[in-house]
């Protein structure tokens, strides 16, 4: 039997053109919303929302640390999802190398699906701006977390997530978390 | 001078589309027989566009930068060939080749369609004068190829370095071809539907077309996927970008619309379908050319950002879709012709099978590409949809697929029953124990990759003995889908054995690991037309003691001022060898990616058995039992 033909025949004038022509114009009205709309990430806030509780790998060793230890101290954490392998990670690298001298704040690396001799050349090449680096081999962590994808940032207080960036850091969402910490 | 002529020339193509639309409504009504004019008018209108396609041409070999569009896509040093096909590597030039491809196609169309009834013919053309006028205006109004400026700059930017190469400069006008070519079958259809000419006559009449759209289609998806492989350097042969996606999507329509209409040929079946999928291909067309020049997806494919743009060619789509489904509820009749039922074994209904698949991968590639734009509109969320998402939604699904596209060619028309199929089994089972020994000598994970290599396996293996077995029999459709069997299992072989390696090393180091050592031997400057490159000299050593030399290069182009890495490529039958240098800022070493990707070649090779397949069809006389 030809679905198509069925429809067709029976409900042809009452309900499948009605349908059609409201299907195509919601379709019309998305895209031309659509058009008005910039195509780059933007940042999403969180307030107040705790921090997940994991435990996970410190990169590149066996020991193993739990995330109460990891944010214990009563300063500022930028948690930062990253990968070798990450194009846009690069781009955002220098924010992150400037916001390492800010004596207020930590940055805790997450190094997503990755490999470790990489994730190494990628920081010999670019420095280090993380004072911790976690290890996320197969991306369980970055679910715990509710990331969408690397990069992606948290800036964490008292144990709550204060902030949100999807996608990666620029001048603006830079100048935002040097405020946040202030 | 080439400039305003070709200017001119587009304002004079657009009044012989004015005049063929009044002699057509005056042909439709008066005579019975096609008036010539009409052919005469469309020829012109062809020299016309040729003429202005031709001037900007010109205009690019002359390097004229008083015309805008030379000035911002070209350079006096560039050698000639880029300098030509500079003329397409942007948004208006390609637009102009669309506009000369439509034309073309619509007058090969009519003199090659003269036993077709008359009305039917006038109701393409103008149909087809439809979209010729959009596109037109489009040119004209908003990416006019032959802008002025003044005063004349004394040297143009230059086209982007990525788009100097050989592949790149022939995959848009063969893309295209595929592109445009399927605008014939939707100003076809309308005209057959509104005419009540959907017919085995039509039907077969058609099928010539969509066999042409499709085989170009498909070699230019594949030009386009070589050049990202070698030139984007990310060692891959689909990235899922949203231009690759828009581009699959036709094809995907194609591809059904193709089996629609060899069942239509033969049983006056699946008229709904056959119309349908005609609009579907053409409107998917112009849906990723929306897409794409909009600026409303990100993508590698980075063309001028223009609202603007966008919005004209949204309004002219939606006018296109609006147009083809009030023919479609309207005036396309099934007058019952649609009532013999399915026998569940038949050819018919595995092609029906088959076509609920395609329509199915269509979907998840049309939702994964669009699915972002309706979820930033209405909840203001942005994601990007990556290859994951496909591969989880497509590959479970490829298993029934392959074994359904196995099985039904062997199915006969109408009824068909399970005698003397013994072979069949046996080489079910031949595929079954291959695939497990494969899947035990490779260590991955068992269950659900056995069962999809032995549904691959076992498509090849059918495909493979009908060759001898039935010879030149259905010869078109065994080679197109042993072609698609050969391309499942080379990229399921080069998933499981690709291999890579990236380290940082400095002029004379060696880097070693178990299985190979690579020695980064020297670097030589060379001096081009223009670009300087940096030739790397690496020795590649693998544990069986073979020595291979590969020269990857760092590109610094002089207009725009853009460094791009080539990697180099050593291809055998069984693997490319694959390496890329980078230069890492302020440090004295170089980023080494070095990668062996397994049967690279099988795959683009799979590709060209497939549209073989589609090529050898154009030719043969008949679609056999």
């Amino acid at each position: 039997m030809d679905f198509l033909v069925f429809l067709k025949k029976n409900m042809k004038n009452k309900i499948l053109i009605p349908f059609t022509a409201i299907s195509f114009l919601f379709i019309f009205f998305i895209l031309y919303e659509g058009l008005n709309r910039s195509n780059v990430y933007t940042p999403e806030t969180v307030t107040n929302k705790k921090i997940p509780k994991f435990k996970v790998k410190v990169f590149d060793s066996e020991k193993e640390i739990t995330s109460k230890e990891i944010f214990e101290n009563d300063i500022h954490y930028l948690l930062n999802i990253w990968a070798s392998w990450c194009i846009p990670c690069r781009d955002e690298h220098p924010y992150l190398m400037e916001l390492k001298r800010n004596k207020k704040l930590e940055i805790v690396g997450l190094n997503y699906k990755d490999k470790i001799k990489n994730a190494k050349n990628f920081l010999d090449e670019l420095n280090n701006p993380y004072t911790l680096i976690l290890s996320d081999v197969d991306g369980t962590v970055a679910i715990e977390w509710g990331a969408y994808g690397v990069p992606e940032t948290f800036l964490i207080y008292n144990g709550k997530i204060i902030k949100k960036i999807i996608g990666p850091m620029n001048e603006k969402l830079f100048k935002e978390i040097e405020k946040a910490i202030k | 001078m080439a400039s305003l002529i070709g200017f001119y020339s587009l304002f004079f193509s657009l009044g012989c589309s004015i005049l063929i639309l009044l002699f057509s409504f005056k042909n439709l009504k008066n005579t019975t027989n096609f008036d010539n004019k009409l052919l005469s008018l469309t020829f012109l209108q062809l020299v016309f566009i040729i003429l202005s396609f031709f001037g900007l041409i010109i205009a690019f070999i002359n390097s004229d930068f008083s015309n805008s569009t030379v000035f911002n896509h070209s350079h006096t040093t560039k050698p000639l060939f880029y300098k030509i096909s500079g003329t397409w590597g942007n948004h208006e030039g390609s637009l102009l080749l669309w506009l000369l491809v439509l034309t073309l196609f619509i007058f090969l169309f009519l003199i090659s369609s003269k036993k077709q009834p008359k009305k039917y013919r006038v109701l393409t053309l103008l149909f087809q004068q439809i979209i010729i006028i959009g596109f037109l205006i489009f040119l004209i109004q908003t990416s006019n190829p032959f802008a002025q400026i003044y005063p004349v700059p004394s040297e143009g930017l230059g086209l982007n370095p990525i788009l100097q190469d050989p592949a790149l400069a022939i995959h848009p006008p063969i893309l295209y071809l595929g592109y445009v070519g399927s605008s014939i079958i939707f100003s076809s259809v309308l005209a057959a539907s509104s005419t009540n000419y959907i017919s085995k006559e039509w039907a077969k009449h058609i099928k010539q077309w969509i066999l042409i759209s499709w085989i170009f289609l498909t070699l230019g998806i594949l030009l386009g996927s070589i050049w990202a492989y070698y030139e984007l350097g990310w060692g891959g042969f689909w990235f899922w970008d949203p231009v690759e996606n828009v581009s699959l999507m036709p094809w995907l329509a194609l591809t059904t619309l193709f089996h629609c209409v060899l069942v239509l040929e033969k049983k006056l079946l699946l008229t709904s379908w056959v119309v349908i999928l005609s609009i579907a291909t053409f409107t998917l067309s112009m849906s990723g050319t929306f897409l794409v020049r909009s600026g409303i997806l990100n993508s590698v494919h980075t063309f001028a950002n223009d609202p603007e743009r966008g919005l004209y060619i949204l309004i002219f789509l939606f006018i296109l879709i609006f147009l083809s489904l009030i023919v479609f509820f309207f005036f396309h009749k099934t007058d019952g012709r649609n009532k013999i039922t399915f026998f569940w074994l038949s050819k018919e209904t595995s092609i029906l099978i088959n076509n609920w698949f395609m329509m199915y991968f269509l979907a998840v590639v049309l939702i994964g590409t669009t699915y972002p734009i309706f979820l930033d509109v209405l909840s203001s969320q942005k994601i990007s949809v990556g290859p994951p998402f496909y591969h989880k939604l497509i590959v479970p699904f490829l298993i029934p697929f392959l074994l359904a596209m196995a099985i039904g060619p062997k199915l006969n028309w109408i009824k068909s029953d399970l005698q003397n199929k013994f072979h069949l089994l046996l080489l079910l089972a031949i595929s079954l124990l291959l695939s497990f020994l494969i899947i035990r000598i490779l260590e991955i994970s068992f269950l659900f990759n056995t069962i999809l290599f032995t549904s691959a396996f076992y498509l090849f293996f059918i495909t493979l003995r009908d060759f001898f077995i039935k010879g030149f029999k259905n010869l078109a459709q065994n080679i197109a889908h042993f072609g698609f069997s050969l391309l499942i299992l080379s990229i399921l072989l080069n998933n499981f054995l690709s291999n890579e390696v990236i380290t940082n090393l400095k002029i004379g180091e060696t880097y070693r690991s178990d299985e190979l050592t690579i020695n980064f031997e020297k670097i030589e400057k060379i001096k081009r037309q223009n670009f300087e490159a940096i030739i790397g000299k690496f020795n590649v050593k693998k544990d069986d003691g073979i020595v291979e030399i590969l020269k990857p290069e760092l590109r610094i182009y002089n207009q725009p001022n853009i460094v791009t890495s080539e990697a180099d490529i050593k291809t055998n039958l069984l693997s490319d060898k694959f390496i890329t240098m980078n230069l890492v800022q302020n440090q004295e070493y170089f980023n080494i990616r070095y990668q062996i990707k397994p049967f690279m070649i099988w795959i683009w090779f799979s590709v060209i058995i497939i549209s073989f397949g589609g090529f050898f069809s154009l030719f043969k006389k008949k679609y056999e039992k």
